[in-house]
């Protein structure tokens, strides 16, 4: 592996913070990931805890080797003198199950009894746990290793411990369940008793201690249910929203409902005045709170209502009036974007990401060429747990916040530099997020509560309404493709796609609207073409699950299949053709990769085995080909992103009315082999879910620089009655292990969209499908 | 005010009795399993039982329920803590991704299950469409009811 990585390699449509976090975690060699003994911490026992180098790093922070530390639960591993294992769960979870996924990891090479397992949300220390964030479906690629061998060192320690005091061998010792077992005289020790003798041992090189063989793993693969299932099903307090804190208040913020505008007065002596209202005041907007940055102290102009209730702050809100000058706002319109994006497509395009072969000569040869441009819209992430805060500004100068954030030290920065404190000064808990996709990689909630705390001086929770978190989102940004393909000899020869997107000015995209000029199949073809314009725009944008690819799979897969159908050829074997293409030697200047590209920290890239396998088995679980009634289709696509290649075929019907009923879908999955099969399975049937639901009728439309959806009335996800059914396969190639959060979400939606051309034979290149008139 | 909440009066002493019960339940009392979505009755991740029956709280002012009895998430397992076989069955499919609105469906679940001890598909869609899941867990709410009835018809009681 080279030791100089290319950010840009990991993964194009990510933010930049997470790219670097990747590619950081890749540079760094097995034999600089070393643990280290934590000692100290209550009940005595053996705590072992990861520092990336030299131990310093860790000692400087406080939690050092000495004995001499307070409590200090810095560590993926504690196993206590009474048996307890504690493992800790390094990242946030958000829905995505790494609170889970990640102590199975170290459990398995622990050897530790899962059900006497206690999983606990780590502390936030960059030098113990290196980034801790939830994005990109990166936990399980980036710290599968680390988590390894952590599990493998602390077994080590516990195995080295009963030999002396069995007064026999380690290599005459096994592991089983808790216990370390002496196979020839069948005695067991437990790992609480020998904990105290563990941390005194040194601790072994992180690099020489074996790991087990994939064959002989227990409990990676199996299926576990969730480490916090039993308080989701009894409603104990977790989530964000469910902080309390004594003496807290109760916040509401409003903002302008054009983006951008400044709040210049209120009537904010009459909200005083209300029943339990504690305070009421202006904030001046700060920085730039527009552009998506997880670590920026910025925020919007606006009135903040301190109350002793939620209810309180609430029902005061509605009293308030507030007078909004609106000279810099947005004046952003969705059909005015649409009208000028086809203009743009059919002019000259203002700029060439990539070219390869001759495409002049390609359509100059073609037998067909086809064409089409594909609309897709702006989103919401939609969260179902609002975006809400807890932030204690304390009289010493301390801090503390209890967030449910995706980027848990990009908010203690943001936090730090707000309030001018050093970061150390800044406590966060991580709190479960209901829901996140994206949204809670932003921290604005979490800068408008400290803001709010600092000038109360008491704890405060700010708590968005629903109105409050479609009104002021990064949203996914919409976009266009006018697409050109040259068809000869039944196959595909050229491959044009002029991008029309949205910018701030200047020669970059807004957040996560960008293209990747090798982005499938221009990777593939021989001759390819990928040009962009751009749209002025200052709509707010961000990463929304599965950045880039949720949109650009619809349009990309979509229009392959028009390809296919142009040729007259069956679809699954017009894409596993192009799929096996000669890709042609590109000079670039830099490596675009990512999705269709070579892959990201120092995993294989898009990978014409894996595809062709995940496409044939989507394909036969299906039974593609087998013959339909009149109304009834099936479609496939396949999408390569977060390192995971995914195919799905969906089974959809459409009646007279043009009501879309989507039966079945088949996943079929390479991402290596599976940690856990019930989170697994539940990630990919969710993505489906979620792609059909944002497909069949979501979408954020603009007028003057307003979203037009407030609440679930106007913005309708999918309901249980309308929700297919979905089958998921995996094949567990022998690569390393990746994300699953969001690679099973990009093929869905054209799957559907192909099925409905076959079910109809009408080609959906709008969504959502409600504005080709579709209902579901 | 007085309010009947899982099975013990509360007094409210002189709340606004215009508060939702949702804000009552959540900040007044401390149960905060009864989540808040929409606001408006569009998500149901604010269901109680009143009476018996699954009613989005967010939409009853305080006042229109005093002296009903108000049964919530963390009010339907047994008072020994065995839990309600609507949430083992919870457990046991793994359903919940992030979890937010899982105690809303919980409860619709399991007030389907005391009026259709056997519920097909179509009573499922029935009762359950009221409620959003972001996450899209809809397979396994679905199955995991199943399972809950099974149980509930071999053992021959809720809990």
């Amino acid at each position: 592996m080279s030791d100089r990585i290319d950010p840009m390699d990991v993964n194009p449509y990510l933010p930049e913070f997470m790219r670097e976090a990747a590619a950081a975690a890749a540079r760094t060699p097995v034999s600089r990931r070393q643990f280290m003994k934590i000692a100290g911490f209550v009940g005595g026992g053996l705590v072992l805890g990861f520092t990336v180098g030299t131990r310093s790093a860790a000692q400087e922070n406080g939690h050092g080797a000495h004995g001499d530390a307070a409590f200090a639960p810095n560590a993926y591993v504690q196993i206590r003198t009474d048996g307890t294992v504690v493992l800790y769960a390094k990242n946030p979870d958000v829905g995505q199950g790494v609170k889970t996924a990640l102590p199975m990891i170290v459990a398995e090479e622990l050897d530790a009894d899962w059900s006497t397992v206690r999983v606990e949300q780590a502390p936030i220390s960059m030098a113990l746990y290196g980034a801790q964030f939830a994005g990109g479906s990166m936990s399980v690629a980036m710290n599968f290793d680390t988590l390894r061998r952590a599990g493998a060192v602390a077994r080590a320690m516990l195995v080295a411990a009963a030999a002396e005091r069995l007064g026999v061998a380690a290599e005459e010792l096994s592991t089983d369940a808790g216990y370390v077992v002496h196979r020839a005289s069948g005695r067991r020790v437990g790992y609480g008793e020998l904990a105290e003798a563990a941390a005194k041992l040194p601790v072994p090189d992180a690099a020489s201690v074996p790991l087990k063989d994939r064959n002989d793993w227990k409990l990676l693969g199996s299926r576990v249910t969730g480490v916090d299932n039993l308080k989701v099903v009894t409603g104990q307090p977790m989530f964000g929203i469910d902080q309390r804190v004594p003496g807290m208040l109760y916040a509401t913020y409003t903002k302008a409902p054009a983006i951008g505008a400044r709040a210049v007065r209120a009537n904010l002596e009459h909200v005083k005045s209300l029943p339990g209202v504690r305070d009421a005041f202006l904030l001046e907007q700060r920085g730039n709170p527009i552009e998506f940055n997880p670590a920026s102290d910025a925020h919007l102009s606006g009135v903040a209502i301190v109350a002793d209730s939620t209810w309180a702050a609430l029902k005061a809100k509605r009293e308030l009036e507030v007078e909004w000058d609106e000279t810099h706002a947005s004046n952003d319109t969705w059909s005015a974007a649409v009208a000028d994006a086809k203009r743009l497509a059919a002019a000259a395009p203002q700029q060439t990401l990539g070219e390869t072969g001759d495409v002049d000569a390609a359509f100059a040869s073609a037998d067909k060429t086809v064409e089409g441009f594909y609309t897709y819209p702006f989103l919401s992430h939609a969260d179902l747990e609002p975006q809400n805060c807890t932030v204690w500004c304390k009289d010493d100068g301390t801090v503390e916040i209890w967030a449910p954030t995706q980027t848990p030290q990009n908010a203690v920065t943001a936090v730090a530099s707000l309030l001018g404190v050093s970061e150390e000064n800044v406590t966060l808990h991580q709190l479960r997020g209901g829901g996140g996709f994206g949204r809670r990689l932003a921290n604005d909630s979490v800068v408008e509560a400290a803001a709010i705390s600092r000038r109360v001086g008491a704890p405060v929770k700010v708590q968005w309404t629903r109105e409050d978190d479609f009104a002021f989102d990064y949203y996914r940004p919409g976009g266009f493709h006018s697409f050109k393909a040259a068809i000869a000899g039944g196959k595909l020869t050229a491959w044009q796609d002029h991008f029309i997107t949205f910018t701030r000015g200047g020669p970059m995209p807004i957040s996560t609207a960008n293209l990747s000029p090798q982005e499938f199949p221009a990777n593939r073809v021989p001759s390819s073409r990928i040009v962009q314009s751009m749209l002025p725009s200052r709509i707010p944008s961000g990463p929304w699950r599965a950045p880039g690819s949720n949109a650009i799979a619809f349009a990309v897969q979509c229009f392959l299949h028009e390809c296919a159908v142009a040729a007259g050829r069956d679809h699954v074997e017009f894409l596993l053709e192009v799929m096996a293409m000669e890709p042609p030697a590109r000079p670039g200047p830099r490596g675009f990769g990512g999705a269709g590209g070579p892959g990201g920290f120092g995993m294989p890239g898009l990978d014409t085995e894996r595809a062709t396998g995940v496409i044939r088995l989507a394909a036969e679980k299906a039974g593609w080909g087998r013959p339909m009634p009149a109304g009834r289709g099936l479609g496939l696509a396949f999408h390569f992103s977060h390192q995971g290649h995914f195919a799905e075929v969906a089974e959809v019907s459409v009646d007279a009315n043009r009501k879309v009923t989507v039966h079945k879908v088949w996943v079929a999955g390479d991402i290596g082999p599976i940690v856990n099969r019930s989170g697994a399975e539940n990630q990919a049937q969710g993505s489906v879910v979620d792609g059909f639901s944002t497909a069949m009728g979501l979408e954020v439309t603009f007028e003057n620089g307003r979203a037009q959806q407030h609440n679930f009335d106007r913005y309708p996800l999918l309901r249980i009655d309308r929700a297919p059914e979905v089958e998921v396969h995996f094949i567990e190639s022998d690569n390393p292990p990746t994300g699953v959060g969001e690679p099973a979400l990009p093929p869905a939606a054209p799957a559907i969209c192909n099925a409905i051309y076959a079910a109809t034979g009408h080609r959906v290149r709008t969504l959502p499908l409600t504005r080709e008139g579709f209902t579901v | 005010m007085q309010l009947n909440v899982n099975g013990r009066s509360h007094d409210l002493g002189d709340i606004d009795p215009t508060t939702p019960l949702l804000w009552v339940l959540r900040d007044t009392l401390g149960l905060v399993g009864t989540k808040y979505g929409c606001g408006i009755g569009q998500c149901s991740a604010c269901t109680v039982h009143v009476n018996g029956a699954p009613v989005q709280s967010c939409q009853l002012p305080v006042q229109s329920v005093e002296g009903m009895a108000i049964t919530t998430i963390e009010g339907i397992a047994a008072e020994d803590g065995t839990l309600h076989p609507v949430q083992q069955a919870w457990i046991d499919e793994d359903v919940p991704q992030c979890g937010y609105c899982q105690a809303g469906q919980i409860m619709s679940a399991v007030a389907l299950l005391a009026r259709t001890p056997a519920p097909t598909d179509a009573d499922i869609d029935a009762a359950m469409s009221r409620h959003l899941c972001r996450c899209g867990t809809y397979n396994r709410i679905r199955k995991a009811i199943h399972v809950a009835a099974e149980r509930i018809e071999k053992t021959g009681s809720a809990a």
